[in-house]
């Protein structure tokens, strides 16, 4: 066996660590006048890891490093959609934060290194594993929360995120060590295996479920752990914000499935969790697209948007049963493609000295630009989940695997809210189309934002009238890799 | 050929393709273009439907012209489409009056001229999908789909309370349907994974979840019929709507409504039909008659002509619900009948509305000295729209009574107060607005109808008539789809 073989699976994140060292050094060495290249770099090192993961792809599940890293077919599908949520975002970002002064090569060292703690926890099989990733994600999203460092809003927003997610750290970790003390092990396979066989003790096991739930509530922002939500969203530069929607929400996905499904996954545990989810997953759709309506600032109302889509998904997982993670996943990678697009036209009608965060800003939008209004008037209907856009589908899956686990009232309960939440989706749709426009500056992105942009949101529309392959996608990397 | 050459697939894709091209092409700059390539895509739409009707088999049970594709393999959902007589004369109703908008609009919109074209010709191919899916989730689809375009063309083209509409529209539609989603997953799980309308067909069902079924079912349509008493969204749609849309709404849209009755709460859980048919007749009933009298005292035109859709739809569910073929054909009649009348007369208001920009009754009278042939062919929607015999209203009406009598004769004498009620309101407002001295001046300085709004009202009244004097063509599609659909919902699906 050649020497090297033991580390294939873990390629990608080796490249992109090697990667990031090089644009931190390169950087240095740059004018701002040439801070493209920094960027270029960047976007090479994801296209690299791209191209490294999707040749190592591979149905069958690969361990490495002793069992503490796996590479399966969920891992590399959600590592890949990523990558592209990552690319471009900083395609979005990029005129938007030159206007800020944040185009350094802070920002861009910041933004691979959070994509490898996403990367590690994509793909982590074991408990140290799984921390380590959710870490190096958490603390590059503080400090590029920071980052506008003259803003008092984002200062606070940045302390906020700090202490809760500090807080929910710690709560995990508790939970962690609790699942230690219970099986003796830190590994998920062996943890299901003991679980399994019956060898811990159920009162630490629920204990410690309590805690580690609490602690992914806080990471995904679902009732009663969403407070930091909204203020992160509306004070962090909007470059940041639609990074913190997108790509972490996949590696979220992944940390909830190794954590809760493939090592607390056992029959016993399940129904204690399901239980917490229920709870958890009502209550964010309900307080999620209430509170939205109340909301004038978009991205305030938008975090709250995201609050009952995590809603959505945790109704995904809570049904237990295969179908019901593809659902959820599913569903996870359509609110990334939905979130990328919204907060891409966010940045797109910002410019220099202005934020578009205000409803009142997309006013009258068709008159300035109809194909920019058409394109958010597909993805609001997407984000309310009207046919024929994708975001209905990533709620029919999702509905139909709940109510195949016997919870037809939770079905219910689900479409009503997402009734309330079509309110506020419209209420954009009507300023847009509806109203006069009150700021008339010319939209003039550059090409590939446009491009992009333009892709991003008809592919709302193309997955929503062929929505199988994304579909069959998702439920099958989920059937051989759980 | 992708979608294989089906007639189908070129009713519903033509008018989609051809608002794609007009989106593309149409600017306001240049928007006598983008009119005619949507009068070009609004014709070959219409145009492609004809077949359908000669080439159907009027003896085959089943549906024609099917087309089966698998679409989400996952969830074992297929692009079934297919048609009996029922979708039939729907699907031609729907293309023959696309191209009346497209025409009505033509020089009364100026504004975004592209996007308003667009939209009615996207609802068109949607709507015709609604009618020739045979896959549940492809007929939710599709159903769902009318609410986009059409509420933009309320909020953009509306009057000026039409946001309050737009937004009222939606919510109360998306409101129905949701649970029907829901309904339809169930089905799914029971049905051991299948979304196709045949497999419902034979699903048996004990009477519980039938009976849930069935109410969230009818919440959808009922909105969209609309019932009372869940119409209110209707005037305020309709008034607020530009022409187009009222006509739209009245002639296809409230459709569907009626259109999922037949073809999915009746055959899916014909139990639950039987044992809630007694409650939708009283519905029904309260429509037809209390509606009516609220249609006497409307002050605004287009109002009063929503009042008159939402009790002469009652006249369809009782039909409906009364389980015989009378009544079942009648309703189906008067459905098409009411889409030509109904838009008629929408578009009637809507020649007023261009010149003197007041739907009020209290603002018109003795329009007849200065528009003669206008008077003379609203006198005729007038008069069909409070079914006269020779009229398409009469036929409709006659059917749905007498197969009323058969069910009971209380359901028959209720419902024949239609006849006076509608008599009353449509006269009356056609006496206000049409006959007497000429109110003011404004009224004395109309000009007549133009070429344009004479063809559109000239084919009207020729359907209207041609369905009057001889309705056969229409009922001769519908005998057996009516039999057979009544046949399978005779037999009970408790097993």
């Amino acid at each position: 066996m050649p020497y090297i073989t033991p580390l294939l699976p873990a390629y990608p994140e080796v490249f992109l660590l090697v990667m990031v060292c090089v644009i931190l050094v390169v950087d240095l060495f740059l004018s701002d006048d040439h801070r493209i290249v920094t960027y270029a770099l960047t976007q090479l090192a994801l296209a690299g890891a791209l191209v490294l993961t999707y040749v190592t792809a591979s149905a069958e599940p690969v361990t490495t490093f002793s069992g503490m890293f796996v590479d399966d077919l969920m891992s590399d599908v959600l590592k890949l959609l990523t990558y592209i949520g990552v690319a471009t975002m900083l395609v979005y970002s990029r005129a938007y934060i030159a206007a800020r002064g944040l185009y350094r090569g802070e920002f861009f060292v910041l933004v691979l290194f959070a994509t490898l703690g996403m990367m590690v926890m994509i793909s982590a099989s074991h408990l140290l594993t799984l921390y380590l990733g959710l870490e190096l994600l958490s603390l590059s999203l503080y400090s590029m929360v920071a980052l506008q460092r003259d803003s008092p809003v984002a200062t606070e927003a940045a302390m906020k995120y700090f202490v809760l997610g500090a807080l929910a750290s710690g709560m995990l970790l508790y939970g962690m060590s609790m699942l230690y003390g219970a099986t003796g092990t830190l590994g998920i396979a062996q943890l299901a295996d003991t679980i399994f066989y019956g060898g811990a003790r159920d009162v630490v096991l629920v204990f410690a479920l309590v805690f580690i739930v609490a602690g992914l509530g806080f990471k995904i922002g679902a009732v009663p752990f969403h407070m930091w939500v909204p203020d992160v969203y509306h004070g962090a530069p909007t470059a940041v914000t639609l990074f913190i929607g997108s790509a972490p929400k996949l590696a979220a996905f992944a940390f909830i499935m190794r954590l809760l499904v493939q090592g607390l996954g056992a029959e016993q545990l399940v129904g204690e969790w399901q239980q917490m989810l229920i709870v958890m997953a009502v209550l964010s759709l309900a307080i999620g697209n209430v509170t939205a309506i109340a909301q004038t600032n978009l991205k305030r109302m938008l975090a709250y948007s995201t609050i009952g889509h995590m809603g959505y998904l945790l109704l995904g997982i809570l049904s237990g049963n295969l179908t019901g993670y593809g659902a959820g996943m599913f569903y996870v990678v359509v609110y990334v493609l939905m979130n990328l697009g919204t907060f891409g036209m966010i940045l797109l009608l910002s410019r220099s000295g202005f934020e578009a965060e205000n409803l009142e800003d997309f006013k009258g939008l068709n008159q300035r630009s109809p194909w920019y209004a058409f394109l958010m008037l597909l993805l609001m209907f997407s984000m309310a989940g009207v046919p024929p856009t994708v975001g209905f589908y990533a709620k029919l899956t999702v509905l139909q695997a709940v109510i195949n686990a016997g919870y037809v009232w939770l079905a219910v309960v689900a479409v009503l809210f997402s009734l309330v939440g079509a309110f506020y989706y419209l209420r954009l749709v009507r300023l847009m189309y509806f109203d006069a426009p009150a700021d008339t500056a010319p939209i003039a992105p550059r090409g590939d934002f446009r491009i992009l942009i333009s892709l991003n949101g008809l592919a709302v529309l193309l997955f929503g009238i062929l929505p199988e392959p994304l579909l069959a996608l998702c439920l099958y990397s989920i059937q051989v890799s759980l | 050929m992708l979608l294989g050459f089906n007639l189908l697939n070129l009713a519903i894709w033509i008018p989609i393709a051809f608002g794609v091209a007009v989106l593309v092409t149409g600017s306001d700059r240049n928007a006598r273009l983008a009119r005619v390539i949507a009068l070009i895509g609004a014709v070959l739409g219409f145009a492609v439907t004809l077949p359908l009707y000669t080439g159907y088999d009027r003896l085959a049970t089943g549906f024609q012209f099917t087309y089966f594709a698998p679409w989400i393999e996952s969830f074992n959902v297929n692009y079934h489409l297919g048609i009996d007589g029922i979708s039939l004369l729907l699907i031609l109703l729907n293309s023959f009056t696309t191209v009346l908008v497209v025409i009505a609009g033509w020089e009364v919109i100026k504004e975004r001229v592209s996007q308003y074209l667009a939209s009615f010709l996207f609802l068109s191919g949607v709507m015709n999908g609604v009618f020739s899916a045979l896959d549940a989730l492809l007929f939710y689809v599709f159903f769902e789909a009318t609410l986009i375009p059409m509420f933009i063309i309320i909020g953009v083209w509306g009057g000026p309370n039409r946001v309050y509409a737009a937004f009222k529209f939606f919510l109360y539609t998306l409101a129905g349907s949701l649970l029907t989603l829901v309904a339809l997953i169930y089905l799914y799980n029971v049905s051991d994974g299948s979304f196709s309308l045949l497999d419902y067909y034979r699903l048996p069902l004990p009477l519980a979840p039938q009976i849930m079924i069935f109410i969230a079912f009818m919440l959808a349509f009922a909105v969209k019929v609309p019932m009372w008493p869940v119409h209110t969204w209707l005037p305020d749609a309709h008034v607020e709507a530009p022409t187009g849309g009222s006509v739209v709404l009245a002639a296809i849209m409230l459709k569907l409504g009626a259109y999922g009755f037949i073809r999915i709460s009746l055959p899916i859980v014909p139990d639950a039909s039987h044992t809630l048919a007694g409650f939708v007749i009283a519905l029904s009933l309260i429509a037809v008659v209390y509606i009516g009298l609220v249609a006497l005292v409307q002050a605004d035109m287009k109002k009063l002509i929503a009042y008159s859709s939402v009790s002469h739809m009652g006249f369809v569910t009782l039909g409906i619900f009364i389980f015989n073929a009378h009544g079942l054909e009648g309703a189906i009649i008067q459905m098409i009948s009411h889409g030509f009348i109904s838009g008629a007369l929408f578009l009637c208001v809507g020649v007023l509305y261009d010149r003197i920009h007041s739907r009020q009754i209290a603002d018109y009278g003795g329009v007849v000295n200065t528009m003669p042939v206008f008077a003379a062919l609203f006198m005729l929607f007038a008069m069909a729209n409070s079914g006269l015999p020779g009229t398409s209203g009469f036929v409709g009406e006659f059917l749905v009574i007498m197969g009323a009598v058969k069910a009971n004769f209380w359901y028959a004498a209720a419902a024949a107060t239609t006849l006076v009620f509608g008599a009353a309101y449509t006269l009356w407002m056609y006496k206000r607005v049409i006959f007497g001295a000429v109110a003011n001046p404004r009224v004395g300085a109309l000009a007549d109808l133009n070429a344009r709004e004479f063809l559109v009202l000239g084919l009207l009244a020729l359907a209207v008539l041609t369905m009057g004097v001889w309705p056969n063509p229409f009922a001769e599609v519908l005998h057996t789809p009516v039999n057979e659909l009544l046949n399978h919902v005779a037999q009970s699906k408790l097993r």
